[in-house]
């Protein structure tokens, strides 16, 4: 009996790494693609290219504070930004259920120019196409994005012991707005989906040693330190009381049984620094009107042979192991 | 109220603990049968703010777990049916059946929907006339009210589509099978604090009387769960076994009687299985004479020959005989991804709560 | 979390400024203003306030005086 997709494959967690590890790296294989890297660095004549695709399937399109449209956008050039890109042109194709309303689309349009505008970036190619009725939900969008890296590429092999881990803002306000809206929960909450370059030139314009970016979309925060802790071989331990999270994220989390380290956020990025530069660099983006919240929220440091990759220092200074996310289900928060 | 947490608590509690168990004259296990409890003590890792001599252990507490697996392949074998939209609560989802699971039942086409009230299970009924809405009812005294209640609501808007496959136990029984079995030895139970919000601390009192231990009716936070335990070591230093409730704030002598009148209306205790308990009389809840017509178990199914996963050890687990890392599966073949077991796929599973919070422990 | 409005047997619960409705058939004589303990969609018990804070109150005396 074949296999099949579960939705499960959809949520960031093991069971996505594994379809991709297992059915898409090995007949596709190369260098760039096996990095799993937000991004793709391309060597380019004069410089370096970012190139990237996502898809965006949100459920509902329309929330407080974003769309389909703006998300998608936004989606596309933050994924540049974490290699350090600036984004330089954008394509997008829809994929059109028959029935859906026009007036609907059009705030999708709109939310993607309103990104387009604020990012500094166009859409320069496009296409669609209509499936019949029940074939699709509304819209889908995928992207590609290109970019150029601006100054020296960051990558999770910079990464070192003894590096800070930042965060620009609280943590899981997107999957937590999405998610009220989707199960009736009325509530003090808005997405947070804004483009981050123009929070990454700062950083990487004032100079302080930047090691990696990460946006923690699906799988947050917690999948995102997971697997940089993974790939390098080293440990990232969080502070539990360091972690901003709002009031109205957490009702909704203890409402639903959710843990707000594995929720996604659209509009904020995590930054592993080198240690003499983590105030400096919370100095710059606390400076920048969308940077106001940032924080130090954890550390790198080296990992002894069997240790877990990621733990969680308590309240309590009890040390908790977190693991990837298994099977929980969270469809279509991005 | 976040002052349940709060770490100067926890630390002075923490310290209590410490002094009590020194006039322990030997190691203490302590027994907690609630899946809220399973995780609230894992994640908070209160096991490390314990000394040595203290061993909390987990019971039967997670519901989907003690659920024997000819339930499930009954829930999977309804949801094929064309006609048939089977409303569950999440962590049913995912565990195995016989053959597959509603998981996969779901990904072939069948409808399994996921619902986080009783209630969504009615709406349901009441947007699709044409389906026979079958609502998966699973889970103890905290949660069998208000199927109770969505039932009746059911009734009440003359719903004749909605229907129930009760698979829902009571703890009581399952309780003295525990305190009567010689090959556990328990020094106190945590008992579960909503669980008792609905039954009420009077209805422990029998079972306490025959089998006398000292046991806590506890809430979930850092705090209560550390007084609970300060007070079963100070029982039993002081040689006492006596039910005290440390969760007054919720829960009263009486229980919730509205709750539980509505619970009498509709269900009749019937004998049930428990996964690793076996059958335990007056253990389980069948629909009432008068609600017959809404039983799902009145529909033809079309079961397999039940079949428990080779080498799973989530009886002994259940029954606290082991603990989950002494299961052969345990993180190698069983794995929250690659669940063999219940214990490991349910959220309030023993197993999960292990691997997710203290297979690294005493390596984090 | 707390009961902000309740018409008949459905009441409106809030925490943190997040909204919910929920079911009072369990416990039809919450009133509003009143904490509950929701479960499933169902509120089925009240969380006494006071209470609470008296446990709060005692727990911290005496592990002061424990520790003095």
């Amino acid at each position: 009996m074949s296999r099949r997709i579960v939705l499960a494959h959809g949520g960031g967690g093991r069971l996505t790494r594994e379809l991709v590890r297992e059915l898409f790296l090995p007949p596709l294989a190369n260098p760039q693609l096996a990095e799993l890297a937000d991004a793709a660095v391309l060597p380019w004549p004069g410089g370096k290219l970012a190139f990237t695709t996502d898809a965006f399937v949100v459920d509902p399109p329309v929330f407080p504070g974003g769309d389909l449209g703006y998300l998608a956008v936004c989606g596309t050039v933050n994924d540049l930004a974490m290699v350090g890109a600036r984004p330089l042109a954008l394509s997008w194709a829809l994929i059109l259920e028959e029935g859906l309303e026009e007036e609907l689309l059009a705030t999708f349009v709109a939310g993607a120019q309103r990104a387009c505008w604020e990012a500094q970036v166009a859409i320069v190619a496009g296409d669609t196409k209509v499936v019949p009725r029940g074939k699709g939900d509304r819209c889908f969008i995928t992207t590609a994005g290109v970019g150029v890296v601006e100054g020296r590429e960051l990558a999770d092999r910079e990464v070192r012991p003894g590096d800070a881990v930042l965060v620009s803002g609280p943590v899981g306000e997107h999957g937590a707005t999405v998610l009220a809206a989707r199960h009736g929960l009325a509530g003090d909450l808005r997405s947070d989906v804004a483009p981050l370059w123009p929070q990454v030139a700062a950083l990487l314009g004032s100079g302080v040693a930047l090691r990696a970016l990460h946006d923690p979309t699906r799988g947050g925060v917690a999948t995102v330190c997971y697997e940089v802790a993974e790939r390098t071989g080293l440990r990232v331990e969080l502070w539990e009381e360091a972690i901003p999270v709002r009031p109205a994220v957490r009702a909704v989390m203890d409402v639903l049984g959710l843990d707000p380290l594995y929720v996604a956020c659209e509009g904020r990025f995590l930054a592993f620094v080198a240690e003499e530069d983590a105030a400096r660099a919370l100095e710059v983006l606390q400076g920048l009107a969308e940077g106001g919240e940032a924080k130090r929220i954890g550390t790198v440091q080296q990992r002894a042979p069997g240790q877990a990759p990621l733990v969680l220092r308590t309240a309590f200074g009890t040390m908790r192991p977190l693991d990837l996310l298994s099977g929980a289900e969270l469809p279509r928060i991005c | 109220m976040s002052a349940f947490q709060d770490p100067e608590l926890v630390k002075g509690l923490a310290s209590r603990i410490a002094r009590l168990a020194e006039k322990l004259a030997r190691r203490v296990t302590f027994m907690e049968v609630c899946g809220t409890h399973t995780n609230a003590i894992a994640a908070a890792g209160l096991r490390r703010l314990l000394p040595p001599q203290v061993r909390l252990i987990s019971g039967p507490g997670c519901p989907v777990c003690v659920t024997p697996v000819a339930y499930v392949d009954r829930a999977v074998a309804l949801a094929r049916h064309p006609e048939t939209i089977l409303a569950t609560f999440g962590d049913l989802l995912r565990v195995p059946a016989s053959v597959g699971s509603l998981e996969q039942a779901r990904a072939e086409g069948c409808r399994v929907q996921v619902v986080y009230s009783p209630h969504d299970a009615v709406e349901l009924a009441a947007a699709h006339p044409q389906a026979r809405v079958v609502f998966a009812g699973v889970g103890f005294e905290t949660t069998v009210p208000t199927v109770a209640a969505a039932l009746l609501e059911a009734e009440e808007r003359g719903l004749g589509n909605f229907f129930v496959l009760s698979g829902h136990k009571v703890m009581p029984p399952a309780l003295e099978a525990l305190l009567a079995d010689p090959t556990l030895a328990l020094d106190g139970l945590i008992l579960p604090g909503h669980v008792s919000a609905i039954i009420g601390a009077r209805a422990y009192r029998p079972l306490l009387a025959r089998h006398p231990i000292p046991a806590v009716i506890s809430g979930f936070t850092p705090v209560d769960v550390l007084r609970t335990v300060a007070e079963l070591v100070q029982q039993v230093v002081e040689g006492r076994a006596e039910l005290v409730n440390l969760y007054g704030r919720v829960v009263r002598e009486e229980g919730n009687v509205t709750a539980w009148s509505l619970v009498e209306r509709v269900f009749v205790p019937t004998d049930a299985r428990w996964r690793g308990l076996g059958d335990i009389p007056s253990s389980g809840l069948g629909l009432a004479p008068a609600f017959a017509s809404r039983d799902a178990a009145q529909f033809p199914a079309t079961l397999p020959a039940p079949k428990e996963p080779p080498g799973c050890r989530c009886g002994d687990v259940l029954r606290g005989l082991i603990d989950p890392p002494e299961c052969p599966l345990f993180a190698t073949a069983c794995t929250p991804d690659t669940a063999v077991g219940a214990c490991m796929v349910s959220a309030e599973g023993a197993c999960a709560a292990w691997y997710r919070h203290e297979r690294m422990a005493g390596v984090a | 979390m707390k009961l902000v409005a309740k018409e008949e047997l459905r009441g409106v619960v809030e925490l943190s400024g997040v909204k919910r409705e929920v079911s009072l058939m369990l416990l039809p004589e919450a009133e509003v203003g009143e904490y509950v303990l929701v479960h499933a969609g169902y509120a089925i018990a009240r969380v006494d306030q006071e209470e609470a804070e008296e446990t709060l109150r005692l727990l911290r005396d005496v592990l002061a005086a424990e520790e003095a």
